[in-house]
């Protein structure tokens, strides 16, 4: 029997990025807000402490710092016809636990999406006609636009400090940015981060071939910076420890290093960590959340009622906590029926290793150092030629020289022995590796749903992941990877291996975790779970927030789409939903 | 356990020649605040929360222990209870406690309370303490006896040690020095009690008055000079340097951390500015004292085994530390503080660098600079003999002055850290 606790204004469940950037701001609001972690409470010292945090093995192989599967998974089939198994070790992808989230130990790839993204299936279909979009493929609106989002797009870079070279500000082309970007109020908080010759070398190539590349856009701090809630950073020392650590010395930007001093020290915010909640809770009707039910570690219950439910947790704890809880109508790929669960996407990667003659000191990294090329991202190209749908970035990324995971040897080199050790020397100083980061368009056989088998430590059924690669994330990606060899042979190497993705998705190895959909926005409750608000079209008390809206996967690294749409829906509830609680968006 | 803020086992009759006995009009109440908001203001000068309020208990309900050289003291409830605060109590045994240091009932107080540096409180301010206080919601919590060997469980030994180190006396302001350092004059030496640790003290725990603000201790901390001294002082601060890092708990020299930064937290930082260039002006008036360490032994490279040792230690710097503070030992202005001409890092004693290489520390959080920085620990990696290399190169480095550093000194203190953090 679950004991009661006495209520608050606000409930969030998790306690990463959009659980931070909404607490903050409902509070700043005068609600009174609590936030229940499953994990620990982590900062940055002593957690992150530099010095301790550069340990590759312990966090980038033993996976410290996220969740573990023996506690909590989810079971993944490549297709309908399969049956799943639990993924019992973190492979294609690796969700965080405890406070900061993700948001702790991400590279700091701060994209924005284009305006066309936000119009996938309307701009596919006026552009290329109805017949362009495999009948399978249930890609569509968002339901708010580029403009719509841009002052929040704005805002989490102006709370991030993001280091970048503007493209276009106001539709003025900038020279040395990306020329294909959004049209942005103003430039970014900060400078560029300083350049890695890797970068400098692919510039070149890139210009040699006719592109046009641009410093990355990133969370790594290039020079000190002072956010919007007055929290300070500090200045990059490109450790190369960004991807899977926490950050030493408050250079890159997290929840920890932007939010948690002013939020941590309001009266009216509250964190419990070590908390998992199971359940969001209906009253009779069906129609309003009265709070959520959680377990601490000794497996007590407790019931936590709330005005306002905000599932802030990773994409898929947020579907998985939906279906638990009865919330919308589970999605159904046979009958084409239902909406929680529908649309998962995901991210399809490849990369060409290029070796050259030349030591760049692949060492001297941060997690969002790069040069990129946005030419055939989105629709910043004909798509009628090529006969597929998306696109990505094609970046050379120096994020650091890590010896077990961050090394590149040619394809031919010996797997072991004396020969392998001397193919390491004669490469490690002298290797790079360009990416290519490709959207994945949404299925009516790509989706989450409770799994028959398999159940929790709670005696819940765990989430069951049904993914696979289509034909045309398959053209795309060797597309793109086509168009990296190009700009990797101008390097003038003395050997380059390309490494396109083929086959069937495998949840081994890592890949990223840019895990999309499930819990959609639109402008239909037939084909979305969440309005353009992010407010559930069923329970209006609930907003459920993160990547789980994004109807498909664009071309770019989440985050700050996912920081945007944050921003967006605290914006909404502060605006509109405080001053007349109900339902925004008439269904 | 959590240590305490601040010991105040010390008096501090400061021997200020040519002071007249003319009354301060300086304090004179002309604002428009209320006497309760004055006496809010007032306690937040007085750091009263540093010692009353436990970190775990209700505001200003005592019992939060504060360790002394001779035992442990809990500090009392001093909400407005009748029963077990101050609420039964009159304006005058008020104002006596502050100004005598005596209870009701003719009970000593012992100097952990700063009565010491409260006598020189005019009576209107002490009388809006007492009207800020008796509007706290009052907390039944009854006082936690000293933890006191004999003879100190004796309070009556009070009356010899008043007799020998307190002077009792209302602030007398000193006509030759402009209101503004009188302002200072009598929050420094008044409220403000910086000398309970920033003054060396005698055996019997009172400060030296020949000696005074040339830096004292105060729990495993050095806390540094604050005479106009270039190296182990003020000397190379403006009084704004003062104001900014008062203020806002950092300025570019430097960042407040330990029981400063709790200082700048609870008290400081809530002083106007008018208030706290008084105290730069009269910090800043302070004479520089003549230190040992001006002949930098750490920097004669002359002899080799120095040339070894100070390689030794920019070795850890550079592994451990320059991530932040910069090879340059600049830092990063309002961010990680400066070592070059840092006045904690060229302090006679090195006891406080030492201590935070080990334990780390967290900056100050304020209003206006509301991250709390924190530097980690490096006691898990780093040797005594790592430390006491690594301090002596910080010590001779950029321009910097002191001594050289025995890894005997860096075993104490770590010694001492270990036995605080068990206690």
């Amino acid at each position: 029997m679950a004991t009661k606790l006495p209520p608050k204004d606000v409930v969030l469940v998790g306690f990463g990025w959009t659980a931070s950037i909404i607490g903050q701001e409902l509070t700043d609001a005068g609600l009174q807000v609590l936030a229940l972690e499953r994990g620990a409470f982590r900062d940055t010292v002593p957690d992150f402490a530099t010095t301790k945090i550069q340990d590759e093995l312990r966090y980038a192989v033993r996976n410290e710092l996220f969740e573990e599967p023996e506690r909590e998974t989810l079971t993944f089939r490549n297709s309908m016809d399969q049956t799943a198994l639990p993924m019992r070790h973190l492979g294609s992808f690796k969700p965080a636990a405890g406070a900061g989230g993700a948001g702790v130990h991400w590279n700091g790839q701060n994209w924005r999406f284009l305006p066309t993204d936000f119009l996938q299936r309307s701009h596919i279909e006026q552009r290329y006609g109805k017949d362009f979009i495999p009948p399978d493929m249930t890609i569509q609106d968002w339901g708010v636009t580029y403009d719509e989002l841009e002052p929040f797009y704005d805002r989490f870079e102006y709370l991030c400090g993001i280091s970048g070279q503007a493209g276009n500000i106001q539709g003025k082309i900038q020279d040395g940015g990306n020329p294909f970007e959004g049209p942005r109020k103003r430039g970014f908080p900060l400078p560029p981060l300083k350049r890695s010759y890797g970068t400098v070398l692919f510039e070149k190539a890139a210009k040699e071939v006719g592109y046009k590349p641009f410093p990355c856009p990133a969370a790594n701090t290039s020079k000190a910076y002072k956010n919007i809630y007055g929290v300070q950073l500090g200045e990059c020392t490109y450790c190369g420890f960004c991807e899977w650590f926490g950050c030493g010395n408050y250079s890159k930007s997290s929840p920890q290093t932007t939010v948690f001093p002013v939020l941590l020290h309001k009266d009216n915010f509250e964190l419990r960590t070590h908390m998992s909640v199971t359940k969001v809770l209906l009253d009779s009707s069906g129609k309003r959340a009265t709070g959520v039910i959680y377990v601490d570690p000794q497996g007590r219950e407790f019931e936590q009622p709330a005005d306002l439910v905000i599932l802030t947790a990773f994409a898929q704890h947020n579907v998985h906590l939906l279906l638990l809880s009865g919330i919308g109508k589970p999605y159904d790929p046979v009958k084409n029926e239902g909406v929680v669960g529908r649309n998962y996407a995901y991210q399809i990667t490849s990369s060409v290793n290029v070796f050259l003659d030349d030591i760049v000191n692949p060492f001297m990294g941060a997690g969002a150092l790069g040069q990129a090329i946005d030419e055939f991202n989105g629709d910043n190209f004909d798509h009628g030629p090529v006969k597929f749908v998306g696109g990505g970035y094609i970046a050379l990324w120096t994020t650091g020289g890590r010896p077990i995971l961050q090394h590149h040897l040619p394809k031919d080199a010996p797997k072991w022995g004396s020969g392998w050790k001397k193919a390491m020397a004669d490469n490690y100083l002298r290797s790079l590796s360009i990416a290519t980061h490709g959207s994945v368009m949404s299925y009516r056989d790509s989706y989450l749903d409770l799994d028959p088998t398999y159940r929790d430590e709670y005696g819940n059924p765990l989430l069951r992941l049904t993914f696979d690669f289509h034909p045309n994330e398959h053209l795309m990606s060797a597309f793109l990877t086509e168009k990296a060899a190009g700009i990797a042979k101008a390097m003038k190497p003395r050997h380059m291996d390309a490494n396109p993705r083929q086959g069937h998705y495998t949840i081994v190895p890592y890949q990223t975790t840019h895990n999309t959909g499930g819990a959609v926005m639109g402008v239909d409750p037939h084909t979305s779970v969440v309005n353009r608000y992010l407010q559930s079209w069923d329970v209006p008390n609930l907003f459920v927030v993160g990547s789980c809206a994004f109807p498909q996967n664009a071309g770019y690294n989440p985050t700050g789409t996912v920081g945007a749409l944050a921003y967006w829906a605290a914006n909404a509830i502060r605006t509109q939903y405080m001053k007349k609680p109900g339902p925004l968006v008439s269904a | 356990m959590k240590t305490k803020t601040h010991v105040c086992v010390a008096v501090a009759a400061i021997v200020a020649g040519g002071l007249f006995a003319v009354a301060p009009t300086l304090l004179a109440r002309e604002t428009s605040h209320g006497s309760i908001e004055r006496g809010r203001y007032l306690v937040a000068a007085g750091d009263c929360a540093a010692c009353h309020t436990d970190e775990r208990g209700k505001p200003f309900a005592g019992g939060r222990a504060v360790p002394t050289p001779f035992g442990t003291i809990y500090s009392t409830n001093i909400t407005p209870d009748g029963e077990t605060g101050i609420g039964n109590w009159t304006s005058d045994d008020f104002y006596r406690a502050m100004h005598e240091g005596i209870a009701p009932g003719g009970e000593h107080l012992y100097p952990a309370f700063p009565y010491p540096w409260y006598t020189k409180l005019t009576r209107p301010d002490v009388d809006d303490i007492r009207t800020f206080l008796a509007t706290i919601p009052p907390v039944k919590q009854e006082n936690k006896s000293p933890e006191l060997p004999w003879p100190f469980s004796v309070r009556e030994v009070m009356t010899g040690w008043n007799a020998l180190y307190f002077k009792e006396g209302t602030f007398q302001s000193n006509p030759q020095k402009s209101a503004e350092w009188n302002l200072g004059a009598y929050l420094v030496e008044g409220l403000g009690h910086c000398g309970a640790c920033h003054s060396p003290k005698n055996f019997a725990g009172a400060p030296k008055r020949d000696k005074a603000y040339q830096g004292g201790y105060g729990e495993n901390w050095y806390a540094t000079s604050l005479g106009g001294d270039l190296h182990d002082g003020l000397g190379q601060w403006s009084a704004d340097d003062i104001v900014q890092y008062l203020k806002t708990g950092a300025n570019k020299r430097a960042a407040a951390f330990g029981p400063m930064a709790e200082v700048v937290h609870n008290s400081t930082q809530h002083l106007d500015d008018k208030d706290l260039h008084a105290i730069a002006v009269y910090l800043k008036d302070l004479p520089p004292h003549e230190t040992p360490s001006t002949t930098n032994a750490a920097n004669d490279n002359n002899k080799p085994e120095n040339a070894e040792r100070l390689a030794r230690g920019r070795g850890v710097y550079l592994d451990d530390c320059a991530g932040c503070h910069m090879e340059n030992g600049e830092g990063l202005a309002g961010i990680f503080p400066p070592l070059k001409g840092n006045n904690v890092v060229q302090a006679k004693d090195p006891e406080t660098v030492v201590h935070i290489i080990l334990s780390g520390e967290k900056t100050a959080v304020t209003k206006e600079n509301p991250t709390g920085f924190a530097m980690p620990a490096f006691d898990w990696k780093l040797s005594d003999q790592q430390v006491a290399d690594l301090v002596t190169y910080l010590r001779s480095a950029w321009g910097n002055h002191g001594d050289q550093l025995d890894k005997g000194k860096v075993a104490d203190t770590r010694k001492t850290l270990v036995a605080a953090r068990t206690q």
